[in-house]
């Protein structure tokens, strides 16, 4: 019989639902992702209630598909993995109660995991960096700079005070009429445009500070296309975009490298769904590499919802044999490095 | 043959196991936690106190809907897994059909009532036949007058049942007199053991449906569907 620990990663946070089996944390057998992006379309965002519903419809072809694939059967099983916070509590749900029914019916260590350690794991699907490392985690729901020390130890040296990163993409991809998804639709936009055309803001907040604000140069995108359509002036959508997320990714890279010098480590970690943007992993590679600092980012299927990054997550924890209770809940607010059950 | 019974539709948890024609054990909670908490270690103690494992079940049964839509997925999301996982039969039942097993074979009429919010009822009209319920009027959300319409061109006795009963129970007897009766307090709530029971006969009767694709049934769209039709006049 093989020593390997096979866990079954389950994520339902958000609009995807993902079951993944990863054997010692690194080996992928199988990684499958059910997007709801085409039903969420017409509505310009994710409804939370329509996702809960999609879960619950897709969750168990999800896990099905993943076992057959990664040529394993629930007897092989070592534990089972899943997010249960920070995320849509109705989604999240899903997931949990899934976990919760398979570590209770074969009697398997149940690993309740944090939706943003998750995320950071995705880069040690491959080839785990070495700590200490900052991570850089930029989502829709999170801008995040946080100093890793050793696992399961986190410090968050900054945050974002308003609007999460990938949320201002969103919002200034629907005022552009780009559509949603924002993020890849204006990274694309972006490279055939000239990031100087438009000096957009950027704010740095008090010297010493991580923290990030975008909520001020969203503002700034707004008044420009007012006052374009106001004077009838035609615009370049692709300066426009090309300026903003130049605009958000000078900050974002200042701010990581600037982490990682005062925190001394040699590697900073690219994490979240904006870690697919190709602007800012060219930007950080470029400006970190002056000072010794290697950049890692996870391959773009890592990078969105999946449930690979949740088993990798959870074989950490596993050997820390930190394990969950069959009361575990979802918990929306659910705070890094602070298990709540 | 066992069948495990699991309930978390309304604001009551449950879980119940049958075997060889009788009710083994069961659990109920009426205590306003939440479910998610609560169901799997309900459900480790009705198996427990059955003196059974999970891998001696036969099906598992479950309340399908209509309910709280967050409790139905807990349900739902739990009974589809465990059956996977042991590779049996899982059956949704109506939560309606549930509540009105209470008082089956009760001369006159049945009416599970849960309340819908927005001045709407979840609900539906047995009777009791000689093969098990008839459905009368099929489940649906509706208003309480259209539901008392209803009732009252019937004539006959109606035993109201159900957590909507507190919410409308007034204007029941306002509308129906006399014809109007009320469950006790015991057989009000859907129970597991009921779950586990209709199952049973469900599976007696030849139940092979796949139910990787099960959902609960909602009897209502989401808000966001509902506005967005409306803004596009469908
Ligand atoms: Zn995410």
């Amino acid at each position: 019989m093989s020593a390997e620990a096979i866990i079954l990663g389950i994520e339902t946070s958000c609009d995807e639902t993902s079951a993944a089996v990863i054997a010692d944390g690194s080996r992928i057998m199988s990684n499958v992702i059910s997007s709801q992006v085409p039903v969420h379309q017409r509505f310009g965002g994710v409804v939370p209630e329509i996702a809960s519903r999609k879960h619950v419809e897709l969750i168990n072809s999800v896990i099905r598909q993943s076992l057959d694939e990664a040529g394993v059967t629930f007897k092989d099983l070592t534990a089972v993995a899943v997010t249960y916070g920070p995320g849509l509590v109705g989604a999240l749900l899903v997931g949990v109660s899934a976990a919760k029914a398979l570590a209770y019916t074969l009697d398997l260590p149940l690993i309740g995991l944090n939706h943003v350690e998750c995320h950071i794991y995705g880069n040690f699907l491959t080839k785990p960096p070495e700590l200490p490392v900052v991570c850089l985690v930029v989502s829709g729901g999170h801008t995040d700079l946080i100093f890793i020390e050793a696992h399961g130890s986190y410090q968050l040296i900054g945050r974002t005070r308003d609007d999460a990163a990938g949320e201002a993409f969103d919002k200034v991809a629907r005022v552009m009429g780009l559509g949603y998804p924002g993020g890849p639709l204006i990274d694309r936009l972006a490279a055939e445009g000239n990031p100087a055309a438009i000096d957009f803001p950027r704010a740095y907040l008090e010297n010493d500070s991580f923290d990030f604000s975008f909520s001020g140069l969203k503002s700034s995108v707004l008044n420009y296309l007012n006052k374009a359509k106001m004077r009838g002036e035609e615009i370049d959508q692709a300066d426009l975009a090309a300026s903003f997320q130049g605009a958000v990714v000078d900050v974002l890279t200042d701010k990581a490298v600037a982490a990682a010098v005062k925190y001394g480590v040699n590697t900073v970690l690219l994490a979240g769904g904006v870690a697919a943007n190709t602007g800012l992993r060219r930007e950080l590679t470029r400006r970190a590499q002056p000072f010794g600092i290697s950049v890692r980012y996870p391959e773009p299927v890592f990078c969105t919802d999946n449930a690979a990054m949740v088993a990798c997550a959870g074989y950490y924890k596993y050997l820390r044999r930190e394990f969950a209770p069959l009361t575990l809940n979802a918990v929306p607010g659910l705070k890094l490095g602070k298990d709540a059950y | 043959m066992y069948i495990l019974g699991i309930d978390t539709a309304t604001r009551v948890a449950g879980a119940a196991v049958a075997g060889d024609g009788r009710l083994v054990s069961e659990r109920f909670i009426h205590n306003l936690k939440t479910h998610s908490q609560n169901i799997i270690p309900m459900i480790q103690q009705v198996m427990d106190d059955a003196g059974i494992k999970p891998a001696d079940l036969d099906g598992i049964a479950v309340t399908g809907g209509p309910g709280s839509f967050t409790g139905l997925r807990i349900g739902m999301a739990v009974a589809k897994t465990m059956g996977q996982a042991l590779n049996i039969p899982v059956m949704g039942v109506s939560t309606l059909r549930v509540l009105a097993w209470n008082y089956y074979r009760t001369s006159g009429l049945i009416c599970p009532v849960l309340d819908a919010r927005r001045n709407e009822v979840y609900t539906g009209i047995y009777g009791s036949g000689p093969e098990g319920l008839e459905e009368l009027v099929k489940p649906a959300a509706m208003s309480v007058e259209q539901l008392l319409d209803e009732l009252s061109r019937r004539r006959e006795t109606v035993i109201f049942l159900g957590d909507g009963v507190p919410v409308y129970r007034d204007t029941m007897i306002t509308r129906l007199g006399s014809q109007a009766l009320f469950g006790t307090m015991i057989n009000s709530f859907p129970r597991a053991g009921a779950v586990a029971e209709l199952g049973t006969i469900k599976l007696q009767q030849g139940y092979t449906e796949d139910y990787t694709f099960l959902q609960p049934v909602y009897l209502r769209k989401s808000e966001a569907e509902t506005t967005w039709e409306k803004k596009h006049g469908q």
